[in-house]
């Protein structure tokens, strides 16, 4: 990072900005850092907070290997900065496998990784599992996509079209993606419109409000 | 990154004051254009101000009809909101075309109109780019361009405005509301962004220490049947090499309104006015579809390696009419 190589040149007549302190919550725990304005989320998840379930691929938003949950919502943890998120909730990929049912040590979603074996080397998993669970969360709460034939419909349908769509911003170099998208198919809570909900699937934690559900919002 | 400050703006006169003291400063929406063009290099403000808590961040229905869109709104968020899948469905297509769902989570309405060209000259600092550093020259016009614009270029600068969501904008006759040390004022947005001319360095008529604060849209009805069609080289997260809005209004067979604006062809989202010329008042054919496509390529000037863009345009076009006015007519 720049902070290290610049804290070095005491010859630097420019004085380096401060750090700053922001407090935030990673996976349910109360956590607080002096940081730098330049570390993003990334770098703090994994170099201060020793998080390093989430990978660093392109650091610019091209790949999705740095994707978390950030209040509720699946973002680019390279691209936003650590300073910037004071008082948000933020889930990694070590804060999914909260809240099991008894005699689970996973959840489904990562279960149905494995069986499917949706992976090769593995790097894009933790990105992956993190898309996805967003994923979920924009579909049950009505979101269209890009191949979605209505814009308006109460329920999206998550058929395999749909689940690539979704998760076009995860590249997986090994392209494992013919198993990945059986990997979330099997966990849907909704398969079809008539279909009955799932309720506590555990599929991802339960904070629904996180992502605004636009059936409840017409007026 | 270069080492900067960071300030979170509680109110917007608040912005206002620190960015008119900071003539390098810059203001921090989602982040995801901005925070990526430090890490290459390519953007060095001195001073983050960060905007995304600023009381922008919805989407209206106001009195005459019209449809006020916050700055702050995420491209998700809008995407999926009731009122503009309703209302101005090519919009909400637009923004579902453009990036991932996680860049959506985090882009703003604002953001995603000051974006920056995705030209690989702009964005590699080891390369000279007008754009970047004024005066150092322009690599891509005859290197690789086969991405960039066939209207309205310049010697010094080919590059292309990277946006799906102002194509849709620019057609609807969108008008961008700015707050600055003087005030408020609205900017239409077809006038908001700027061909490069001599000064490529300047993408919109924006002064430093203005703050967009909203997207207005102005009715219009016959806008619930339109469509926003982009072509690329990948399935889904690539940028446009070709994309077309398109609004139309057929009555008993003839074209009685249209909007039309290109995405992928130009340093800005481009209304194709002269397309919409041959179109209104003719009947709502193919062989009109294509006068009309051609009327507007005539003006096209086609680089080496990106000619192809024409008639791919010509045919998107002609296609997404089609696509329109068949669904009318049945």
């Amino acid at each position: 990072m720049a902070q290290k190589s610049t804290a070095h040149r005491s010859s630097n007549p420019i004085p380096l900005p401060g750090k700053i302190s922001v407090g935030m919550t990673v996976n349910g725990i109360e956590t607080k850092a002096e940081i730098a304005p330049w570390v993003t989320l990334l770098d703090l998840l994994r170099d201060h907070l020793d998080l390093t379930g989430t990978k660093k691929g392109c650091d610019h938003g091209q790949c999705g290997a740095c994707t978390v949950l950030l209040d509720g919502r699946r973002v680019n943890s390279c691209l936003a900065l650590a300073v910037a998120q004071q008082d948000s909730q933020i889930v990694t990929i070590e804060g999914l496998a909260e809240n099991l049912a008894d005699g689970e040590t996973l959840p489904p979603l990562q279960r149905s990784f494995i069986k499917h074996d949706a992976f090769q080397c593995g790097y894009c998993t933790p990105g992956q599992i993190c898309s996805a669970v967003g994923m979920l969360r924009e579909a049950e709460a009505g979101w269209p996509s890009a191949v979605s034939a209505d814009l308006n419909a109460d329920h999206v349908t998550l058929d395999d079209d749909e689940i690539r769509e979704r998760m076009s911003g995860n590249l997986c170099r090994c392209a494992a993606y013919a198993n990945i998208v059986p990997a979330i198919a099997e966990v849907l809570p909704i398969r079809s419109p008539d279909a009955e909900r799932r309720s506590g699937s555990g599929v991802y934690p339960e904070r629904s409000e996180w992502v605004g559900d636009r059936n409840k919002e017409v007026e | 990154m270069n080492p900067f400050r960071y300030e979170r703006a509680s109110d917007a006169s608040t912005a206002l004051a620190m960015l008119a003291q900071a003539p390098e400063g810059a203001f921090l929406g989602g982040g995801t254009n901005l925070v990526d063009l430090m890490k290459l290099g390519v953007a060095k403000p001195e001073l983050l101000i960060d905007i995304s808590h600023l009381p922008y961040d919805r989407v209206e229905l106001l009195a005459d009809g019209s449809v006020r869109i916050g700055a702050a709104v995420r491209n998700s968020d809008l995407a999926a909101d009731r009122t503009i899948c309703t209302r101005y469905p090519l919009l909400a297509q637009a923004l579902l075309a453009g990036a991932s769902g996680q860049l959506r989570n985090l882009a703003t309405t604002g953001g995603n109109l000051l974006q920056r060209t995705r030209c690989v000259y702009f964005q590699d600092v080891s390369k000279p780019c007008n754009k970047r550093e004024p005066g150092s020259g322009c690599p891509a016009r005859e290197g690789y361009h086969r991405n960039l614009a066939i209207f309205g270029a310049s010697e010094a600068c080919v590059a292309t405005h990277p946006s799906d969501m102002a194509v849709a904008m620019v057609a609807l006759d969108a008008m961008v509301r700015v707050l600055g040390p003087s005030g408020e004022r609205s900017i239409p947005l077809v006038h908001f962004h700027r061909l490069p001319g001599d000064e490529p360095q300047r993408d919109t008529v924006l002064d430093h220490g203005e703050l967009i604060t909203a997207v207005d849209l102005p009715s219009l009805a016959f806008a619930t049947r339109s469509h926003y069609r982009k072509v690329r080289d990948r399935a889904s997260y690539a940028f446009a090499l070709v994309s077309v809005a398109a609004a139309i209004d057929v009555v008993d067979g003839m074209v009685r309104d249209v909007r039309i604006a290109f995405g992928g062809v130009a340093h800005v989202p481009w209304r194709a006015t002269k397309a919409e010329s041959v179109l209104r008042g003719a009947p709502a054919t193919e062989e009109i579809f294509r006068q009309a496509a051609d009327a507007e390529l005539a003006d096209a000037q086609p680089l080496r390696d990106n000619a192809f863009k024409v008639p791919l345009a010509r045919n998107t076009l002609v296609r997404t009419l089609l696509d329109l006015t068949q669904e009318e007519n049945r």
